[in-house]
This record gives structure tokens, C-alpha cells and sequence, in this order.
């Protein structure tokens, strides 16, 4: 492969960068290593992460309950640490620059301040995870004050998020120099649009993370007497919830990524997909809300207004997303002449490979199961409901784990190949790995949900209460519910374990892309490549299937919503 | 491809398909109504959090409940030395949180309202009234004032579903609702 150098104009930069043989894009050396650097820490914080997820439900199993109680709240502050916030972030740090330098055909911004935040980050992960492993910050992922945990558990949390800070700055300051030396003509691609406004989100996300950590760290060295509990509260979630809103941005962006690349799927609208992402930006941060509708002091016309989105705008960008990917996947394959009845087009999609069964898997269940619990339990008075009980870790595994995780993976079978040029090993298995994962994931968050209805406490380590002065006993159907969410979690540990191996596998074991590997078994079909000749919106198409779809997405949310309200009305009244 | 610019540069002028229009417009809806739901029931419906809370020195509200106990403590409950409260109703009954207990035991009568204090006297705690199922978050420095009325008799648990530390497993309380 030849190996060019570039000079950047104005600034004489000289970047190494290659013709990547099954796209065309110019792939930068700087851009691509960062890259895989970011992805593999991701890989192995999402390894120790899932093996604590592992035992916390190995714990909340009441026949099985494997940890002791100070064990089981260090491991879960750990757990929750380590994937929500190490994986998912380094993967999309990972992303941001793929979404510019690659799909950009540009060079890097400033890799050298891409390497200081590799390092903030690292550092940071390192120290907030020891802090939590020696035991004196067993505060869970949202350290409520006036609970104290250890000084260096906040900074390194500060540091990894100035880390992630300059990231995101290096993604912006690399769509500059994309735009000043003309690597793209007209408006930058869909995909590169969602990261950045993942980007955007990220930023608000981070600037109020160090609005309230920054003193919380302070008061936990003694420089600060008090901090006000409900502030706290108010202030952390503009970043706990915004963060997860930039997961959303960077999976559908990667939903858009993988049907584009496999199927050579078209958004059905540019104007309406990115308009959708638009709306993420505008509304999502009000979502801080959603964790302040069961506290005291606030008004219930706050409350409304912002658990809504304003208004349930933010919603619409999901359901707009929602039906737009299936559309482009179904326009695609009826391209392909898969033309037949309502449903060809999803029969004869390519199941069997896993980037594709991953992406769609991520959508169903981020729809079905995460959506429709999040609105429901972001309602401001049904919370009253669902506040801490496991309904709420079961919605967010739903979003979180079957939405953001699943589509990451799903991608990766695509980075694999692209960006760290090797075969997939174990190519059997891994045409599993996404359903295993991806069922299991399912059946947690089923299950945590059903146990939540019932009244279950999260981040409880004796649903019995043994050795409470008095006693309660949950109905035997939460003790069930319990069980399987012990089993499932089983089956998503080693859908998890299976991916770690293959993607570890196939980065240091697997054969080299050559040439004829290519030609083998292309990347990207080339079918895909045909369809998507000419790129701008579909015209048009007739979308049967998809309708169908979006009307059974539709019927259930509707009778969900209601059926919750029937359960509302039903406890004791409160004024 | 979506990972490509898109070719017409005028994208924004593209009109919009009939099915994704009527799904857009669909979802809008659905928007408005979930929106007035939330609205309709701080009008019609009986299950609404109170906005009604105050500032208050945990000592101080400790002293209320002390007050109250001294006044209305009908038995002790078993052999835990945990004094069981029966407040006349209508009245403000205090309810204590703290590492690791819900203080006191309260007994109500059914289908009376009585205007119930939370707060705690330390980290944050959670309210959640088992079955019943209803869950409201506890913080030190506010006093969260609800009136609540049980609409049914028995015996029922209050669990701690804020996580309070390493004992916060054994933070359990109890509410009797008695017929009058």
C-alpha cells in the first residue's frame, strides 16, 4: 500500500497517510493510530467493567448472592465507572476522530494535543478506578453529597473529562481544517453531522461536570464547608443525563454508519436526519430533569417542562431516527430486489453478519425497550413509581447497554478491518456474538424492569432484609424476576467475553487484509458500493415494512404510557 | 452514503416523503399529548408530588418528631424499642431518616389525609413505601412536606432506595394503616 505525505496548506504539515483500498478515503497515520489507541483502552475498560457488571448481578441473585455487602457497593461504583463512563467514552473519542479525519479525508488537528487527552484520560480512569478499589469511595457512579468520597476519586474524574475536553476540541479544530483545505465538497457526511453533535453535547456535558466537581473536590479537601445536596443533584445530572444524550448522538450516528457502509442504505431525508440531530442538541440537556422529579423544593412547572424535552421535542429526534434508519435499510434492499411482500427486504438482510445484526439489534431494542421506558419513566408523576427502583438500571441497560454497546461492537467488526487492517478471527462465532449479547442485555433490562414494577431497590445488596430491625418481604414474582436477571446477565457476560476475545484476537492474531482477503470478502458488499454510487436522499420510496414497524413501535408505547397511568391512579393519593 | 457529502448541495431544499411527513406529524402529536398528560393530572388526578418544602436545620426537625413521639406514641413496636406513632389525622407527623433507620413506626387510619414531613438527618435517603410502590427521594436541609392518604389497611414497609452507605441494606421502616 502506497504511503503518500500530504503538506497542509498554510500551516506545512506533513502528514503520512494511506488510500485505504476498500473505500478510497485517505487515512491519515496520526489519525489512525489515535484511533486504535482510544478503541483498545475502551475494549479493556469494558472488559473489567462487564466482569463487575457480572458479579453485581451475581449478587442481586438471591439464590446465588456471591459478594458481601462492602464488596457488592465498591464493585458496583466500580462497574458503573468503568462502562458508563470509560468504555463508552474512549470508544467515543474513538469515533469523533473516524467521523472527521477519515470520512473527512483530512489530517488530524493538533495530534499531539490528541495524545496530551489519550494521557488526561488514561490517568484520570486509573486514578478515579484505584480510588474506588481501595475502598474509601464506595459513593456509586453519582457521589451524592453530603456522602464524601476520596479526594482523587473526584480528580480523576476531573482529569479524564479534561481529557475527553480536548478531544473534542481536536475533532472541532479537525473539521476547521477539513473545511480550509477543501478535503470535502458541500456540507460534511450524515455521520460526521451526528458526531458532531455528539461533540456539541459532549461539551455542555463537560462543562458541567466541572461546575460541580471542581468544588466537590474542593469541599472534600476541606477548602469548602457545604455543598448543597439538591444543587448538586441539579447540577451533576446536566452532565450524568447530557452524557448519555451524546451517546445517543454518536450510536445513531453509527447506525447511519453501518447501514450506509453494509447495505449502502440512504438516509430516506437529509434534511429531516439531520434536523433530528438538531433537535438532540436544542433539547436534550433538559433531561437533567428526568433525576430531579422525586426531590423536594422544585416546582412541578420545572419539572414538566423539562423531564418533557420541551415538549417531547427530543423524543421526536429518536422516533424521527427511529424510522428513517429502517426506511433506508428497507429502500436499500428493495434495490437490491429484495422486493417481495411487506418483510424480504429484513429477511434476507444480512444477519449473519455482525455488524449489521448488531446495529439492528441495537435499534429494535434501544426503541422498543429503552425508549419507551425512558419516556415512561421520565413522566412526572408516574416517576413517583419507578424513582430508584431497579425499573431504573433496567431502563438504562436498555439505552445504554442494548442500545450505545451493541452499536459500538457492531462497529467495531467494521474497524477491525478498516482501520487496524485485519481478519476477523473466529468468524463462526462472531456471527453469534451480537445476538448472545444482545439477548442477554435484553433480558437484564426486562427483567430489572419488571422487578422495579414490583418495587425493587436499586443498589441494594439484601432484597430480604435480614438484618433489618423490622421486616418486608417483596412478592415472590421480584425474587423470579431476580433469577433472571442473574441468568441473563450470564448470557450477556459471555457475549461480552466473546467480543473482547475476538476483537483482542484478530487486533494482535488476526491475518493482515491483503489484497486478496479484500476481494474474499469485502468490507463493504459490493452492493452496497453499487447502491450507493449516487448519494444524496432516497426519493421517495414506498416503505411498506417500515410502516408496519413504526406502527407496532407506535401501539406499544401508546398502551404502555396508559397502562402506567392505571398503576399511578391506582396508589395511595398525594397532594 | 451517509458517510459521503451529499450530492445535491442543496439539501435543505429537498422536499420531505409523504410516509416519513406523517410519521414526523404522528410523533409531534404524540408529543403534545404526553405533554398535557402531565398537566391534565396536576388538575384531575390524585397522585401528584407536593411542591411544598422548606428549609430546615436537621436538629430542628429532629426536635418536631421528638415532640410529636413524645405526644402520640401508642406502643413500641416488638422488642426493638422503635415507638410506634398513631397521630390524630389531619395533622403534620415528622418522619425521620437517617444511617440506618426510618423513625418512628407510623400508624394511620385508612382514607385520612395527614400531612407527612420527610428529611434527613444526614446523607440523602430514599422514601419508598413498599407495596404501595411510592418513591420520593429524602434530602438533609429540606423539609418535603406531602399529604398523603392511605387508601388501603395493613401493614407496609418503608425501604431505603437511596443508596446511604454499607448498612443501607438494613434501612427498613413501617407504616400501620388501621381502619378508624
Amino acid at each position: 500500500m502506497a504511503v503518500e505525505t500530504a503538506e497542509g496548506v498554510g500551516a506545512l504539515v506533513e502528514e503520512k497517510y494511506r488510500t485505504c483500498p476498500e473505500t478510497g478515503l485517505r487515512v491519515y497515520a496520526q489519525a489512525e493510530t489515535l484511533i486504535k489507541a482510544n478503541a483498545v483502552v475502551a475494549i479493556v475498560f469494558l472488559a473489567v467493567g462487564g466482569f463487575f457488571g457480572l458479579l453485581v448481578a451475581l449478587t442481586r441473585w438471591p439464590a446465588v448472592h456471591i459478594l458481601p455487602a462492602e464488596w457488592f457497593y465498591l464493585v458496583l461504583t466500580a462497574h458503573g465507572a468503568a462502562v458508563l463512563l470509560f468504555w463508552i467514552i474512549f470508544f467515543e473519542i474513538a469515533i469523533l476522530y473516524f467521523a472527521s479525519a477519515v470520512l473527512l479525508n483530512c489530517r488530524l488537528a493538533t495530534p499531539r494535543f490528541a495524545w496530551l487527552a489519550f494521557a488526561l484520560m488514561v490517568l484520570g480512569a486509573l486514578v478515579a478506578t484505584v480510588a474506588v478499589l481501595q475502598g474509601e469511595s464506595s459513593v456509586m457512579f453519582t457521589s451524592y453529597v453530603p456522602m464524601k468520597a476520596a479526594p482523587h476519586f473526584y480528580l480523576g474524574l476531573i482529569l479524564f473529562a479534561v481529557g475527553a475536553l480536548i478531544g473534542c476540541f481536536v475533532f472541532f479544530g479537525t473539521l476547521v481544517i477539513a473545511k480550509e483545505e477543501a478535503t470535502y465538497e458541500g456540507s460534511i457526511p450524515l455521520v460526521t453531522f451526528g458526531a458532531l453533535t455528539a461533540a456539541i453535547i459532549a461539551i455542555f456535558t463537560i462543562a458541567s461536570g466541572a461546575i460541580i466537581l471542581i468544588p466537590t473536590f474542593l469541599w472534600s479537601i476541606g477548602y469548602i464547608s457545604e455543598i448543597d445536596s439538591l444543587t448538586y443533584k441539579l447540577v451533576w445530572w446536566g452532565m450524568g443525563h447530557s452524557s448519555q444524550q451524546i451517546n445517543v448522538s454518536a450510536h445513531v450516528a453509527v447506525w447511519y454508519l453501518i447501514a450506509a457502509l453494509v447495505l449502502g442504505a440512504k438516509p430516506l431525508s437529509e434534511k429531516v436526519s439531520r434536523t433530528a440531530f438538531l433537535l438532540y442538541i436544542l433539547f436534550l440537556q433538559l433531561a437533567c430533569a428526568h433525576h430531579m422529579l422525586a426531590e423536594p423544593g422544585i416546582s412541578a412547572e420545572w419539572k414538566v417542562f423539562n423531564t418533557s424535552y420541551a415538549m417531547y421535542l427530543a423524543v421526536l429526534g429518536s422516533m424521527i431516527h427511529g424510522m428513517s434508519i429502517p426506511g433506508a435499510i428497507e429502500s436499500a434492499q428493495r434495490r437490491h430486489g429484495f422486493n417481495r411482500g411487506m418483510f424480504e427486504w429484513l429477511r434476507k438482510a444480512p444477519w449473519g453478519n455482525p455488524a449489521f445484526a448488531g446495529m439492528f439489534l441495537s435499534l429494535i431494542m434501544f426503541g422498543f425497550l429503552g425508549g419507551i421506558s425512558g419516556v415512561v419513566l421520565g413522566t412526572e408523576q408516574i416517576n413517583l413509581l419507578m424513582h430508584n427502583t431497579l425499573y431504573v438500571p433496567g431502563h438504562f441497560h436498555a439505552t445504554v447497554v442494548a442500545g450505545t454497546t451493541l452499536a459500538f461492537m457492531a462497529v467495531t467488526y467494521l474497524v477491525v478491518p478498516l482501520i487496524f487492517r485485519k481478519e476477523i478471527i473466529w468468524k463462526g462465532l462472531a456471527k453469534w456474538q451480537p445476538y448472545l449479547f444482545g439477548i442477554g442485555v435484553a433480558g437484564t433490562s426486562l427483567f430489572m424492569m419488571g422487578a422495579g414494577t414490583l418495587g425493587v431497590s436499586r443498589r441494594h445488596w439484601d432484597m430480604g432484609f435480614t438484618d433489618a430491625p423490622v421486616s418486608f418481604d417483596y412478592p415472590g414474582t421480584a425474587y423470579l424476576m431476580m433469577g433472571l436477571n442473574g441468568v441473563f446477565a450470564v448470557l450477556a457476560t459471555i457475549g461480552g467475553l466473546l467480543y473482547v476475545l475476538i476483537v483482542v484476537g484478530s487486533v494482535f492474531f488476526g491475518k493482515p487484509r491483503t489484497a486478496e482477503a479484500i476481494a474474499a470478502s469485502p468490507t463493504i458488499p459490493a452492493g452496497a458500493a453499487k447502491v450507493a454510487a449516487s448519494y444524496g436522499s432516497e426519493e421517495h420510496p414506498k416503505l411498506p415494512g417500515t410502516l408496519v414497524l413504526v406502527t407496532i413501535f407506535f401501539v406499544s408505547f401508546v398502551l404502555y404510557y396508559f397502562i402506567n397511568w392505571k398503576f399511578l391512579s391506582e396508589v395511595w393519593p398525594l397532594s | 452514503m451517509a458517510v459521503q457529502s451529499p450530492e445535491n448541495k442543496l439539501w435543505w431544499n429537498e422536499p420531505i416523503g409523504r410516509a416519513e411527513m406523517a410519521w414526523i406529524t404522528i410523533a409531534f402529536l404524540w408529543g403534545l399529548i404526553m405533554f398535557g398528560a402531565m398537566i391534565y393530572w396536576h388538575i384531575e388526578g390524585e397522585q401528584n408530588l407536593s411542591n411544598e418544602a422548606y428549609r430546615i436545620k436537621p436538629e430542628v426537625f429532629a426536635a418536631k418528631a421528638e415532640d410529636m413521639v413524645a405526644k402520640y406514641t401508642v406502643r413500641d413496636e416488638g422488642d426493638t424499642g422503635i415507638p410506634v406513632v398513631h397521630p390524630p389525622p389531619g395533622s403534620d407527623v415528622y418522619l425521620i431518616s437517617r444511617l440506618w433507620e426510618w423513625w418512628p413506626i407510623l400508624e394511620l387510619e385508612k382514607d385520612q389525609s395527614y400531612r407527612l414531613h420527610l428529611s434527613s438527618m444526614d446523607w440523602q435517603h430514599g422514601f419508598s413505601l413498599q407495596p404501595t410502590n411510592i418513591n420520593i427521594q429524602v434530602h438533609p436541609n429540606y423539609d418535603l412536606v406531602l399529604t398523603m392518604t392511605p387508601n388501603e389497611t395493613g401493614e407496609f414497609g418503608i425501604v431505603c432506595n437511596e443508596f446511604c452507605g454499607v448498612g443501607h441494606h438494613t434501612m427498613l421502616g413501617k407504616i400501620y394503616v388501621v381502619d378508624k
